[in-house]
């Protein structure tokens, strides 16, 4: 035994406990294979795809990448553009909107409180399609509809992003706090700018985050909204990628690329976010 | 255009933050300004609600109660009119035996879905919480991964390993002289999106399981196990029944997950023949709207789904409200 185990939480045996760490193993690569054949399948020419084991690297990555980067003069990186402006600007959004709404329900008694913060939790069980189809036939009216409003407005206001900021306002921001701002006469904007805001900051780094995903996965949005595919999200222009391949095999290893090249910046978000942020934040845990 | 209004609550206090002198009159009025300074925080929720929820309701709900009436040839302005249809688009939703197919085949699904997600999810969570368990904080992350993985981008690439041309099972399976079967047939089709939903899922709701489990305060553990308890009796009798709430609340959204599943079966629709357009409630209601053009039945269609699973929202919370007695501040 090194001098290390001598501390007080050691006190327990420390043999493995081999049934959790199994399951638990084995539920990594169950999660982790297909992304390991992604990057795997990524690698692959046209003749290798069908041909060599699958999880035998390829010789074609470059040549994949330079043949989707070419593909209707770049129209993917477009798309990649354009998912990281939606995800990016709307979860931003999405994030002063909740901070804001979030901070009035958890720090203010008023009239209407409650309901107004129960109507919006409602709003979460309203399936999406039943507000994506009358969204996209009245912004058509407005002549919004394929644009890239169509697809930012309507994924600003996050219901669970203003629960959230509600549950972290009222646990992180004391109340004595902001009744001494009042004291020394700091406006209520000043205070919840200045004060509140820097506070909350993890609850609204998770509210970005959740947000952020939740955009840049979205499917169903601009699916229904977005005709020119200038604008596409990388979900919907991979989708009809896609389509085109189902009779043109050939396609197959750009739908590949471009599936690991869109699941590269997420992952990497994440990697390096977990160092600074715990993933049980999500969650709504306060105390984490 | 989201941060304008909050400005108004600003401009209207003038007093700089570091006049001391003002004090003695001041409390008043920051008494009243305080009482409006809530309502313009909210102003930009608010605005978003009404404009992309309400709205959206109210004019699903117009357009289910109408109808088109095409007068003469219908050609020319005026030519098609919107009438009232009363409940007209509703007695065709539930003549609709497609829809209700649709609504089946997502209720089978889920039926798939719910129990293997959760039951990992939960099965993980505790493994994690295992004091003596190895590797849980690379798992913790592996398993979280797919969430970070757009739904229709997981369902492209599990598309591609149930292609026998491509995918390494397959592979093995020729290996060992093994039956292959056709992963878009018929009932398999339901494991392949089942699969598909349980990769992508099982994660978040693990962690937020776990997030549950790690609130538990550890001198509980501590007394059980000089009482002799073991690692699967503590899981068994303490930690499931602790973390209840957490699962009724992932049950529950994962209920309504299910009822909107639309992701899975159009990416994997061009891969395969035998999947209808209209396989889960949402494909029906998008096909009734943009491709047969019939936006008012569609909506009917909608407003059907919304009641549903508000229904169902209602009963699951009447139900699970003894366990969820927290209270929400």
């Amino acid at each position: 035994m090194t001098p290390l185990t001598l501390t007080a939480a050691d006190t327990k045996p420390r043999r493995t406990a081999w049934v959790p760490t199994l399951v638990l193993i084995l539920g990594s690569l169950y999660c982790l294979i297909p992304v390991a054949w992604v990057v795997i399948a990524a690698s692959k020419g046209h003749g290798e795809l069908f041909s060599t084991f699958t999880f035998a690297p390829g010789t074609g990555f470059l040549d994949n990448l330079k043949e989707l980067s070419s593909y209707r003069d770049g129209i993917y990186w477009e798309w990649m553009v354009n998912s990281l402006f939606y995800a990016g600007g709307g979860a931003l959004l999405s994030a002063a909107v909740s901070a804001a709404g979030g901070y009035a329900l958890g720090r203010f008694a008023f009239r209407g409180r409650e309901f107004v913060f129960k109507l919006m939790l409602a709003g979460v069980l309203v399936p999406s399609i039943v507000l994506t189809v009358p969204q996209y036939l009245l912004l058509s009216k407005l002549g919004l509809a394929d644009s890239y409003w169509s697809m930012l407005l309507p994924s600003i206001l996050s219901p669970y992003g203003v629960y959230l900021v509600r549950i972290y306002a009222a646990a992180s921001v004391p109340a004595e706090l902001l009744e001494a701002a009042r004291m020394d006469g700091a406006s209520e904007w000043r205070i919840f700018s200045r004060i509140a805001v820097p506070m909350m900051m993890p609850g609204l780094i998770t509210v970005f985050l959740f947000q952020f995903v939740g955009i840049w996965n979205n499917f169903l949005l601009p699916y229904v909204m977005l005709a020119d595919d200038t604008k596409f999200p990388l979900t919907l222009g991979l989708y009809t990628l896609l389509n085109q391949g189902a009779s043109q095999p050939a396609l197959y290893t750009l739908v590949i690329m471009g599936c690991f090249l869109a699941i590269l910046p997420l992952i990497a978000l994440f990697l390096v976010i977990q160092r600074f942020w715990s993933l049980d934040l999500l969650s709504g845990s306060v105390k984490a | 255009m989201t941060a304008t209004p909050l400005k108004g609550s600003g401009r209207t206090t003038a007093g700089p933050l570091a006049d001391g002198t003002a004090t003695t009159v001041r409390p008043r009025r920051i008494r009243r300004r305080g009482r409006s300074a809530p309502y313009w925080f909210l102003v930009p929720a608010v605005l978003l609600f009404a404009a992309f929820t309400v709205v959206p309701i109210g004019y699903a709900v117009w357009l289910s109660l109408h109808k088109v009436q095409v007068k003469g040839i219908g050609l020319g302005k005026g030519a098609r009119q919107q009438v009232w249809n009363g409940i007209g688009n509703y007695t065709a939703v539930f003549e609709d035996s497609e829809f209700g197919h649709s609504v089946l085949r997502a209720f089978g699904y889920g039926l798939i879905v719910i129990p293997t997600m959760l039951g990992l999810a939960l099965v993980f969570a505790l493994m994690l919480d295992t004091p003596r368990a190895r590797s849980a904080k690379f798992a913790r992350l592996a398993i979280f991964l797919p969430y970070a993985v757009p739904g229709i981008i997981a369902a492209l690439m599990w598309g591609f390993l149930y292609l026998p041309t491509v995918s390494p099972f397959y592979y093995l399976l020729r290996e060992f002289h093994l039956p292959q079967p056709d992963l878009f047939d018929g009932g398999n089709l339901y494991l392949s999106f089942a699969n598909i939903a349980v990769w992508g899922g099982t994660g978040f709701n693990m962690i937020v399981i776990y997030t549950a489990l790690r609130s538990i305060p550890q001198e509980i553990y501590e007394a059980a196990r000089i009482d002799g308890a073991s690692d699967l009796k503590i899981a068994l009798r303490i930690k499931i029944p602790i973390v209840m709430p957490s699962l009724v609340l992932t049950f529950f959204f994962s209920v309504i997950a299910t009822l909107q599943v639309f992701t899975e079966p159009m990416a994997l629709k061009p891969l395969t023949n035998g999947l209808s357009s209209s396989w889960s409630p949402l494909m029906a209601i998008y096909d009734a709207a943009f491709l047969r053009s019939d936006i008012y039945g569609a909506s009917a269609t909608a407003v059907v789904l919304a009641l549903a699973t508000f229904a169902l929202s209602f009963t699951l919370l009447r139900v699970s409200d003894r366990y969820t007695r927290e209270d929400r501040a």
